[in-house]
């Protein structure tokens, strides 16, 4: 058995990243490297207005300042942040009147991945906000969600349309100066989605924007805020695909989320950028900030993430959770296989009374990766009767990978009721043997057994999400066994 | 159906089935009795194609075909279905979803379209009544949580619903109290045609009582050493395995 399942694992390195393929759509770059000229050259290419060129400038000032951090579980060789191209964008047809005028070329793209723009969402319910590199190239279902007054578009038609939102928002939960790869996006960033649902208002429709990296040696610095008023609600998706290039992606993203009272905010990923080859070359390097505050009482933010996809992983989609009886959620699913490397957590911040936040990761390794949890639960003096659940899962497939957990706590108020549960497990030779014996082949029972242990994860995802996240899950495990 | 001849089967150098041999024919229950440790578990386990064992000598051929060129879960598709002695859990994967996999694997096997949803569940319900499992179980993942006797059940469930060629039942009856007992009995029984065949394989007669075998064979040695009809497992009860034990050694020194 144990030479049949080194041979099966040698054959997960042999299977091709189902989703590699490079749209050749004609480009307008920036000139390789980061100066003060690349982030004017960037602001003037989105016609900004002065204040947005302003805090780009502060940023990039603040980021030269600043060392790269290093204390994640992940290694990688030093990046030469003066070779990659900060700035590039499908070049811009006149206006588009339909979907018949966005370039074939990138609508085959979509088709490819799977992503039914037009008639399949709008069947579903689903508006999408496109993005490809980083400019918009579609957007659906603007009217419906403009009669709530519910604002969904790209984030730099957010900086042109409605600058007094930005302003009083961008940058409020994660600020520049909050790290270097935070200050970094700030620079650069080249687009992203802004949401804002106004006081009192359920957002009709399940808002999702697909994010994909391309062209080579293009850093994606995606920027996204959501800002839900009090007594709203939204659910919020996010899925990604990247091709397969030969040379490292850098992509460091900042996501943002203001809950006001008694609102709540649903943030669901699917992630499943270019993993890099079966010897760990190439693939996206994911440094990601992702926070959200529960500004008012009674307010909640969860985050749901299914992570397959990137060569490194650092990203903790944390939250803030500053109103009285406001609640967290974070619930992740983590792949890495091959030589993929992981450090992947999240920071709940009591400082509310009787706030409550929810932690459950599964964290699943095979092949040669490195799989970590990191997270941090922190209540502070103020925040009487805060309450955490953390719950941290590790599956190994094979012998050749790791797990670690890395779980911080700091107690600061007496009445506070913090519990951590941690599990590791592997999959067994008798569940395995157990569906072989019921017809079911080896691809498919690891498919069947992962997805199990991820059910608690799964199911907190919209549905049409679960159901591609279950495929995905199957597909990036294809051939591991433990 | 299935023939086994002169099989030798070790694992770890240490041999365990020696000379075995057993031809089992559409229609016909086969008992297979035996003290612990004879190798009565490794045969179910090769025959359902388990690869912790080395076979060192001999042949299995089922419905014409040498069964060692089939992969376990094409066996299981072709109708080989084993009733495991320690079902294991498989949590949160509900049991739906895995007979509904499993079931298909099957009919794509046969070149069959897909079961539908609606189908299935139809189908479900109906085993369901046939081997008397509650539906609560069917709701919930795989083996998780069961007791002992509702394992044994959902395994005669599994059994029914995939409908085999050729079942095998590994120590069904142990741990059984004697209500469980008869459940798993009469499910065996509703599901007993002209054209398939069970091997029971069992420590003691008491489920021969309700689970009426063709044949009963007793295992020593890793080998069959003497065979009879349902008489020879009473007979077993009272005598003993000693005096088998006695028999075989017996023949050995001649």
């Amino acid at each position: 058995m144990e030479d049949k399942n080194n041979d099966i694992l040698e054959e997960v390195t042999g299977s091709e990243y189902k989703y590699g393929f490079y749209t050749d759509v004609e480009m307008e770059q920036a000139p390789k490297g980061l100066t003060e000229d690349t982030i004017r050259f960037i602001s003037a290419k989105k016609n900004e207005p002065e204040f947005m060129l302003d805090i780009r400038l502060k940023a990039f000032r603040h980021w030269q300042t600043l060392k790269e951090p290093r204390w994640a579980h992940v290694q990688y060789p030093p990046i030469d942040y003066q070779d990659i191209i900060y700035f590039s964008a499908p070049v811009k047809k006149p206006k588009l009147e339909s979907l018949n005028e966005v370039d074939p070329e990138l609508l085959e793209t979509f088709e490819k991945l799977g992503i039914p723009l037009e008639e399949q969402k709008m069947l579903a319910g689903v508006a999408v906000d496109a993005v490809m590199d980083s400019v918009s190239v579609a957007t659906t279902f603007r009217s419906t969600l403009a009669e709530k007054g519910v604002i969904f578009c790209s984030f730099s038609e957010a900086v042109r349309e409605y600058p007094e939102l930005i302003k009083k928002y961008m940058g409020t939960v994660v600020p520049y100066t909050d790290n270097f790869f935070a200050a970094l996006n700030t620079a650069v960033f080249s687009d992203g989605s802004f949401v804002f649902i106004p006081k009192g208002v359920k957002c009709p429709l399940e808002l999702s924007t697909y994010f994909r990296i391309n062209a080579a040696n293009t850093g994606q610095f995606e920027r996204t805020l959501i800002v839900a008023e009090e007594g709203s609600y939204v659910s919020y998706m996010e899925g990604c695909t990247a091709p397969i290039r030969d040379e490292n992606q850098l992509h460091a993203a900042i996501v943002e989320i203001i809950a006001h009272k008694d609102a709540e905010v649903k943030y669901s990923t699917v992630q499943n950028w270019w993993p890099g080859d079966k010897e760990g070359k190439g693939g996206v390097y994911n440094f990601v900030t992702k926070r959200g505050i529960c500004e008012g009482e009674n307010s909640k933010i969860s985050w749901t993430q299914v992570e397959t996809g990137s060569a490194i992983t650092w990203k903790y989609p944390s939250l803030i959770l500053r109103g009285d009886n406001s609640t967290g959620e974070f619930y992740s699913v983590a792949v890495t296989n091959n030589h993929q490397q992981a450090d992947t957590g999240t920071k709940m911040i009591h400082l509310g009374k009787n706030t409550r936040s929810t932690i459950i990761s599964k964290g699943i390794s095979a092949g040669f990766s490195n799989n970590s949890y990191r997270g941090l639960v922190k209540t502070t003096r103020k925040a009487e009767n805060a309450r955490n659940f953390s719950q941290c899962d590790s599956l190994l497939l094979g012998d050749k990978c790791g797990a670690h957990t890395f779980p911080y706590i700091e107690v600061g108020n007496r009445s506070s009721i913090v519990e951590h549960e941690a599990t590791t497990s592997k999959i067994s030779e008798d569940q395995l043997f157990y569906c072989l014996q019921r017809g079911i082949d080896m691809e498919s029972a690891i498919g069947l057994i992962v997805n199990g242990y991820a059910k608690e994860v799964l199911s907190k995802l919209p549905m049409e999400f679960a159901v591609e996240a279950q495929k995905l899950l199957s597909i990036s495990l294809e051939g591991s066994v433990g | 159906m299935l023939s086994i001849k002169d099989l030798s089967v070790s694992i770890n150098g240490k041999t365990i089935l020696d000379g075995f041999n057993l031809e089992v024919k559409a229609g016909e229950v086969h008992a297979i009795m035996g003290p612990n440790g004879t190798g009565k578990s490794t045969l179910a386990s090769v025959i359902a194609g388990r690869d912790m064992f080395d076979v060192d000598r001999g042949e299995i051929t089922y419905r014409g075909q040498n069964l060692f060129d089939m992969a376990p879960e094409i066996r299981a598709r072709e109708g080989i279905f084993l009733g495991f002695q320690y079902p294991v859990e498989i949590p949160g994967v509900s049991m739906a979803s895995f007979m509904r996999t499993a079931i298909n694997e099957k009919r794509k096997h046969l070149g069959l379209e897909p079961m539908s949803g609606a189908e299935f569940l139809k189908l479900m319900e109906e085993k369901k009544k046939l081997v008397e499992i509650q539906s609560k179980l069917t709701n919930r993942s795989v083996n998780e949580g069961f007791s002992g006797g509702e394992k044994k059940k959902n395994e005669i469930f599994q059994m029914a619903l995939l409908e085999p060629r050729l079942a095998i039942l590994d120590e069904t009856d142990s741990g059984l109290d004697i209500d469980a007992l008869k459940v798993v009995a009469n499910g065996v029984n509703k599901l007993r045609s002209p054209e398939n065949a069970t091997i029971i394989i069992t420590h003691y007669q008491r489920l021969l009582d309700f689970i009426i075998p063709d044949y009963v064979h007793v295992l020593f040695d890793g080998r069959i050493v003497k065979s009879g009809d349902k008489s020879l497992a009473l007979e077993l009860e009272s005598k003993g395995y000693e005096w088998v034990k006695k028999e075989a050694n017996m023949a050995a020194a001649h």
